[in-house]
C-alpha cells in the first residue's frame, strides 16, 4: 500500500506485512515456473488457493495454474497490487521499472532477492517494498500453517488468530 | 520500525501458542487425534506436495507438539523445531538427515554413554563411522575431520564429566570445513546456554532432563539454526530432488528451515519416532517455569559444591561453576548465569564407601536420569557403566569413588543434611 506522502516504505515488520497481505489482492508472479516443483509454483499456487488473484508473468508459457500467462507486467490487462518478483537479484531492475510504469502499490523480492538499488527506485517512486522474503511463508506465518510445522513465527500474543480476510482460506 | 524483543521468561511462557482459534482455551489443547480430514481432494494433495501448510497425520505433525517445537525452536534462537519421541530420536533424527552410508562423523569422546554407542555401535553397523576425539582440545576436531566427514558433534557439558565445550572454536573448525555443528544442550539448557548464538548450526535435547523437570516422560527436540549454508555442495540430498519426499528440493523450496522440514519429512517420516501429544503438552508445561527451576538449580548446586569441597570425606569434587574447576573460564564465557544442576564427586573410601552412600541416602533418589526437581544421585561404577573393565571405565573418566548428584529444587539444607548423613554412615 504506497503511503500517500508520495515515497514507498521499506517494510520488514509484522504489522507491516500483515497490512500489505491484507489490503492487496491481485498479485503479478515474475518468473513464475510450471514446474510444479519449483518454489515459484508452491508459492503462487497457496496463494490462489488462499484467495489471492495470480497472475503469471513468464515469456515461456502461455498458462500457468489454470491462468493465462503474460509475457511482461505491460501485458496485464488489469490493474495489479503486488509485483512478486521471482528473479535472480541482479536481474530484477528492469521489472522493478516496469511495475513503477503500471502503478503496482508494491514490490515484493522473494527469499534469496536482494537489490539495495531497485529498492531505493521504488521507494522514491512511491512502491513499498518487500525483500528477501517468501509470500506463502510470510501468509503462512501471520495467518496460520507455519506454526504447525514448528518454524518460528515471532508472534506473541494472548489474542486469538487472526482470520484470512477472505472469510475463508480456500476459494 | 521493527519487532520487539522479547526476554527469555516472555518466550518460555508465550512463544508458539497462540490462544486456541475455535474455542479460546488459554492452555494449550492437547490434540489426541492420529489424523486430520482434507477438506477436497485439491486440497488433499496440495498438502501432500507440502504446496500449502497443514496437518496430514499425526505421525508428522500435530498442533500440540507444533506448540512446543516453535517454543524450543524460539528460545534457543533458531528457525525451526522438531519433536521426537526421546533425546536418542532427537539426535538419530538430527545426523540421519544428513549422513548417509560412507560419510563420517567426528564426535566428542565424553558424550552420554547411549550417545555414544548409538555412534559406536548402531550407526556403524550403519555404514556411519565415527571418530571419537578429546574434545578439550579443539584442535582435535579439525584433526580427525576427512574428505567424508559431514558433521561435528558434541555436549555443551559432558555427561557425565562436566566437561564444557569451546563451541566457537569447534563450530570455526567445522565451517572451515563447509560442514555444520551439531550441539547436545541437554545439560545447559536454552536458559543458561543457547549454542547457536555461538556458531552451532542444529541443537537436540532430551527433554526428558530439565525440559520437562518433573521426570514424567520422555522425549527429544531438534533445532535448525536456519543459518547453515546447505547449498555449499557438501550436501545434494538438501539441493537435489529428494528420493524421500516426491522430488522436493528442501533448501530451494524452504529456505532456511529446509533442513528442518527434511528432518520432519523424510527422516521423521520414514523412521517414526514421533513424540505423543500427551507429552508434548507435559513438556509444555515444565518450559513455562524453566528459568526459575534453573535459577534455583544454579544456587542449589553451587552450594552443595562449595559444601562438599569442604567436606572431609571429600577427595575432589567436578562442578564448572568452581573457581578451581578447569572448565570455570569455558563455564564463565558460555554459562554465565550458572553452570547447572549437575556434578560429580569422589567419595574417600572408594568403590565400597560409594555404594554405601547410596544406600544410605534419605530421600535423594538412587536412580538413572538427571535434570528432575528432585536431587538424584547415582553411583557409576556399579551402575550405568558396570559393564566395562576397570581401564575402560577409567577411560571413559568414571572412576569407582565417583558419585553424581543432580542437584534438585529441595530446601537446601535439607539436601545438605541428606548428603552428610549418608557420607558419615558410608565413610565414618
Ligand atoms: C546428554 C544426554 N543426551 C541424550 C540423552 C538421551 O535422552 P533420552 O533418554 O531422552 O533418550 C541423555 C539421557 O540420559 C543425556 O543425558
Amino acid at each position: 500500500m504506497s503511503t500517500h506522502k508520495g515515497r514507498g516504505e521499506f517494510v520488514d515488520d509484522i504489522p507491516g506485512i500483515r497490512r500489505i497481505l491484507k489490503n492487496n489482492s491481485r498479485i503479478a508472479v515474475v518468473g513464475l515456473s510450471a514446474n510444479w516443483y519449483r518454489p515459484s509454483y508452491f508459492a503462487a499456487k497457496y496463494l490462489k488457493d488462499h484467495g489471492y488473484r495470480i497472475f503469471p508473468v513468464n515469456p515461456k508459457y502461455s498458462t500457468i495454474l489454470d491462468l493465462p500467462c503474460y509475457p511482461d507486467l505491460h501485458s496485464i490487462p488489469e490493474p495489479i497490487d503486488v509485483v512478486d518478483l521471482f528473479q535472480r537479484s541482479e536481474r530484477v531492475e528492469p521489472f522493478v521499472e516496469q511495475a513503477i510504469e503500471i502503478g503496482t502499490r508494491v514490490i515484493w523480492m522473494q527469499l534469496g532477492v536482494v537489490n539495495d538499488t531497485a529498492t531505493k527506485r521504488a521507494i522514491e517512486s512511491g512502491i513499498d517494498v518487500v525483500m528477501d522474503r517468501c509470500m506463502k511463508i510470510e501468509h503462512a506465518r501471520l495467518f496460520g500453517g507455519l506454526n504447525l510445522f514448528g518454524v518460528t513465527t515471532g508472534i506473541i500474543s494472548s489474542h486469538r488468530p487472526e482470520t484470512l480476510r477472505q472469510g475463508s482460506d480456500r476459494q | 520500525m521493527s519487532d520487539r524483543k522479547f526476554g527469555v521468561e516472555t518466550l518460555c511462557l508465550h512463544a508458539g501458542q497462540l490462544p486456541d482459534a475455535s474455542t479460546g482455551a488459554r492452555a494449550v489443547p492437547i490434540y489426541q487425534t492420529a489424523a486430520y480430514v482434507f477438506d477436497d481432494a485439491d486440497h488433499a494433495a496440495s498438502l501432500f506436495n507440502l504446496q500449502t501448510f497443514g496437518n496430514v497425520y499425526s505421525r508428522l505433525m500435530n498442533p500440540t507438539n507444533a506448540v512446543l517445537e516453535e517454543r524450543i525452536a524460539t528460545l534457543e534462537n533458531g528457525r525451526g523445531g522438531l519433536a521426537l519421541g526421546s533425546g536418542m530420536a532427537a539426535q538419530m533424527v538430527a545426523l540421519l538427515t544428513l549422513l548417509e552410508n560412507g560419510d563420517e562423523l567426528v564426535a566428542a569422546s565424553t558424550l552420554y554413554g547411549g550417545s555414544y554407542s548409538q555412534f559406536d555401535v548402531t550407526f556403524r553397523r550403519m555404514g556411519i563411522d565415527t571418530r571419537f576425539v578429546n574434545p578439550d582440545d579443539p584442535e582435535n576436531f579439525r584433526r580427525a575431520i576427512t574428505p567424508a566427514t559431514r558433521a561435528l558433534y558434541a555436549e555443551t557439558i559432558g555427561n557425565p564429566l562436566n566437561n564444557v565445550l569451546d563451541i566457537q572454536a569447534v563450530a570455526d573448525i567445522a565451517h572451515d570445513a563447509g560442514i555444520p555443528l551439531v550441539i547436545d544442550n541437554t545439560f545447559a539448557t536454552p536458559y543458561l546456554c543457547r549454542p547457536i548464538d555461538h556458531g552451532a548450526d542444529i541443537v537436540v535435547h532430551s527433554a526428558t532432563k530439565f525440559i520437562g523437570g518433573h521426570g514424567t516422560s520422555i522425549g527429544g527436540l531438534l533445532i535448525d539454526s536456519g543459518k547453515f549454508p546447505w547449498d555449499n555442495g557438501n550436501f545434494p540430498s538438501m539441493t537435489e530432488p529428494s528420493a524421500g519426499y516426491h522430488g522436493v528440493r528442501f533448501h530451494e523450496t524452504f529456505g532456511d528451515f529446509g533442513y528442518v522440514m527434511k528432518a520432519r519429512m523424510e527422516t521423521l517420516r520414514t523412521l517414526g519416532p514421533s513424540l505423543s501429544p500427551f507429552n508434548a503438552f507435559l513438556f509444555l508445561q515444565g518450559l513455562e517455569t524453566l528459568p526459575v527451576r534453573m535459577d534455583r538449580h544454579n544456587s542449589n548446586a553451587l552450594d552443595v559444591a562449595r559444601h562438599l569441597q569442604a567436606h572431609p570425606y571429600v577427595e575432589w569434587v567436578k562442578y564448572p561453576g568452581l573457581e578451581n574447576s578447569p572448565y570455570f573460564d569455558l563455564a564463565s564465557r558460555y554459562l554465565p548465569k550458572g553452570a547447572g544442576g549437575i556434578m560429580t564427586f569422589g567419595i574417600r573410601g572408594g568403590r565400597d564407601a560409594g555404594v554405601r552412600f547410596i544406600e544410605s541416602v534419605q530421600f535423594l533418589s538412587h536412580l538413572a536420569n538427571v535434570g528432575d526437581a528432585k536431587t538424584l544421585v547415582i553411583h557409576p561404577a556399579s551402575t550405568t557403566h558396570r559393564q566395562l573393565s576397570d581401564e575402560d571405565q577409567i577411560k571413559a573418566g568414571v572412576s569407582g569413588d565417583m558419585i553424581r548428584i543432580s542437584v534438585g529444587l529441595e530446601s537446601i539444607e535439607d539436601i545438605l543434611w541428606d548428603l552428610d548423613q549418608a557420607l558419615s554412615s558410608a565413610c565414618g
